[in-house]
């Protein structure tokens, strides 16, 4: 890159704004988590762990808020007192919302963190000097730090598990940013496969390990531009659009039938994942 | 009261100030060897830190900055009154800044080179911190240009080589007065070289003249520009707590602040040290100690100002970081920041302390504690209570690693202003003569002007 063609095309590396009104084409992948269907089980944190060679840091680094968990299932109570088993356990799986408007994009100061023309929140470890500003600008903080060189010096994947390592996946060394990349390697060689026979990804053909994990089938995963994807017709039945920033069940329409929404909407980052509200009242 | 005594001879001040660059008694060599310990404890915690990664500094998930960004601001913030005294105030024509700028502006350069040290201390990947500035590359590769911290970056380099030109500029006349009077040895050569053949000619002081007063006007907007634009850091960002529009001028107030407690700090003990009563006088001290007294003011202002805006904003997520950082585990720091910042310094406005030697010094330090408190209110409650409840209540106090390399930076800064103290000279020769031949010229006029009466 040129300086001229720095000045000339600078707006091109930050297009993919909604409401600039660029479309995706022809992906946008996108979420959608059913939280009425999710137990909190935590398959699918153990599936990204095995998917995209997350390295376990023990207890110990855990308790420290250490821990490296791209996909978190977080737990929330009710307030009202009761004890277990009646306490009223809340889930809610947590991963990079894959924002349009990122706020991690626009601080880091190395451009490490960029968006993908399918509708992604890249990394780039070969380019990040740890500066940390990208966690500090999340609103989620789903942002995980490699605090220890965990491939080399620490532990974290047994040595008779050597083979265990996902070979698609890199291994992140100490001082870089890493999160949910929404198991970019599969939409890679998804995309390649149907670009060699000249289609588009069918809905279906490609999963996320957490997706692929899940046992009430919670989290649905797709193409937001193809009309025939499970999440396309998902958000669109629930009348959340991607590039608002309140969707149809708070503004109370259709008698709050409504159950999508999307976390922290209004500080206008543009996720690309719909939860879906939890309407049973049980605990699980 | 005088800000300096018109019957000085010119050659005393000469003699007096060189005399501060003569053999060092027993006590400097013992509080450099503790400054030296100091930073040998940081290289320490740095060498550990680097091999071993982040995590020995006991930062966590949602505490991904922590004592290191916040003394950032602080050694930043320490940087900017010695622009203060030497630019702004020449411009102004306050006399009284002549004997106390140099090593104010000393202290400028010095704070600055402690606080860049901080930004790589902080780096995850040290080893790359070039990534960070825009130089040409065969791959093209350009940092983000959004992001302030590049903006950070840029501007802490513009400032700092800024200032070490100044400095140098502002003391050639001075470099050439040590040379003409030490005839021997490392030194003479030192300053042969540093004088640039300077013999006070009048041609060479008008083009000095130029000079100084350029760069004293560049210097002024970036010392301003570089405050806001590590305010810039957090204001542009958009966590509760950061996301303030007033934290430009509130960091530049906070920075003037810092500094003015610092200049206090150090003429305390250069007076005492070099025995420059007659240069360092009272009077002078009290016009330093008033306009402390101002700054604090505006500070006090300032962040009334900021608490009364996010009260009032209706937006929850700041109120509800507010109310954390006045009641929750940070509240003993807050409100000691509260207590340093804004209720110490009330002292400095009655007249007998503003003369008061040993209450100057233990306010000037009370304040700048008070201040580097508040540069950690600032980073760290937003963590501990940002907009994700999953992130609440996980407070994570600095390890040892943190407070050692913080702790060693006060060693470093110390180290660079004693080294320079015994090298160059820390009151500015040239300035004071012309101090003193102001006041002689003014009782001259005010004589002829009695006798024409």
């Amino acid at each position: 890159m040129s300086v001229s063609n720095l000045l000339e095309n600078w707006a091109e590396f930050r297009h993919t704004h909604p409401v600039d009104d660029v479309p995706h084409d022809p992906y946008k992948w996108a979420m959608s988590i059913d939280l009425d269907a999710c137990t909190g089980c935590n398959a699918c944190s153990v599936a990204c762990y095995a998917e995209n060679n997350l390295p376990v840091v023990g207890k110990e680094k855990f308790l420290h808020g250490q821990s490296m968990h791209w996909m978190r299932i977080e737990r929330y109570w009710d307030e009202d007192g009761r004890d277990f088993p009646d306490q009223g356990a809340q889930f809610l799986p947590m991963m990079c919302q894959q924002c349009e408007a990122a706020p991690c994009e626009t601080v880091c100061p190395v451009g490490a963190t960029n968006h993908t023309p399918d509708g992604l929140n890249s990394q780039i470890y070969n380019r990040c000097v740890g500066s940390r500003y990208c966690s500090a600008n999340c609103p989620f903080k789903v942002r995980y730090f490699n605090w220890y060189d965990y491939p080399t010096t620490d532990n974290v994947w047994p040595a008779e598990m050597s083979q265990q390592l996902n070979p698609d996946v890199t291994v992140r060394g100490k001082g870089v940013m890493e999160k949910c990349t929404f198991c970019v390697q599969r939409l890679t060689s998804a995309k390649n496969t149907a670009k060699n026979e000249g289609r588009i990804v069918h809905d279906g053909e490609v999963q996320t390990a957490c997706q692929q994990a899940c046992p009430p089938g919670a989290i649905s995963f797709g193409n937001l531009v193809d009309a025939d994807s499970k999440v396309f017709k998902q958000w669109k039945a629930q009348h959340v659009e991607i590039a608002e920033f309140e969707q149809a069940k708070d503004r109370g329409e259709q008698d709050n039938k409504l159950r999508g929404y999307r976390i922290l909407e209004e500080l206008r980052s543009y996720p690309s994942v719909m939860y879906l509200e939890r309407v049973r009242e049980t605990a699980v | 009261m005088k800000d300096i005594n018109e019957d000085i001879a010119w050659a005393k001040i000469n003699t007096d100030v060189l005399k501060s660059l003569e053999n060092p008694r027993k006590l400097y060599w013992v509080i450099l060897a503790v400054a030296i310990a100091m930073i040998a404890v940081a290289v320490g915690c740095e060498t550990y830190q680097y091999q071993m990664g982040m995590g020995v500094a006991n930062m966590n998930n949602p505490h991904v900055w922590g004592l290191y960004i916040a003394t950032f601001i602080f050694w930043i913030g320490m940087s900017h009154s010695g622009t203060l005294l030497s630019a702004i105030l020449h411009l102004m024509h306050a006399d009284w800044r002549k004997p106390i700028y140099r090593f104010a502006e000393a202290m400028t350069t010095f704070s600055l080179m402690t606080a860049g040290l901080f930004v790589m201390v902080h780096l995850g990947r040290l080893w790359q911190f070039y990534y960070s500035l825009p130089y040409p590359n065969e791959r093209g590769l350009w940092p983000n240009f959004q992001s302030p911290l590049l903006w950070d970056a840029m501007a802490i380099f513009t400032y700092l080589s800024s200032s070490i030109l100044f400095l140098y500029v502002g003391m050639i006349p001075d470099l050439a007065i040590c040379r003409d009077n030490i005839h021997s040895g490392w030194r003479k050569k030192l300053y042969t070289a540093l004088s640039l053949g300077w013999e006070g000619t009048d041609r060479q002081w008008r083009n000095f003249r130029v000079t100084y007063l350029t760069i004293a006007c560049f210097l002024i907007p970036l010392a301003v520009s570089v405050h806001s634009i590590v305010a810039s850091d957090f204001a542009m960002s958009q966590q509760p707590g950061w996301h303030v529009t007033s934290f430009p001028p509130y960091f530049v107030a906070g920075a003037l602040y810092s500094g003015c407690a610092a200049i206090i700090t150090l003429f305390i003990i250069l007076r005492y040290v070099f025995r420059f009563e007659e240069y360092m006088t009272l009077s002078i001290l009290k016009k330093t100690v008033r306009l402390t007294f101002a700054i604090s003011m505006v500070w006090t202002y300032l962040n009334a100002v900021e608490f009364a805006s996010v009260w009032y904003s209706h937006d929850v997520a700041s109120k509800a970081v507010l109310i954390q950082k006045a009641t929750g585990t940070y509240a003993p720091f807050w409100w000691m920041m509260i207590f340093c910042g804004s209720v110490v310094p009330l002292i400095l406005a009655f007249k007998r302390f503003q003369t008061n030697i040993p209450v100057l010094l233990a306010v000037s330090l009370l304040l700048n504690l008070g201040m580097w408190l508040e540069r950690w209110m600032i980073v760290a409650p937003t963590y501990s209570h940002g907009y994700y409840p999953w992130t609440w209540d996980h407070d994570q106090w600095p390890s040892f690693v943190q407070w050692g390399i913080v702790f060693g930076s006060f060693g470093w800064f110390t180290l660079l202003f004693m080294l320079f103290c015994k090298i160059f000279p820390s009151v500015s020769m040239y300035e004071v003569k012309e101090m003193v031949y102001h006041r002689t010229l003014a009782k001259k006029n005010l004589g002829s002007a009695k006798g024409a009466h």
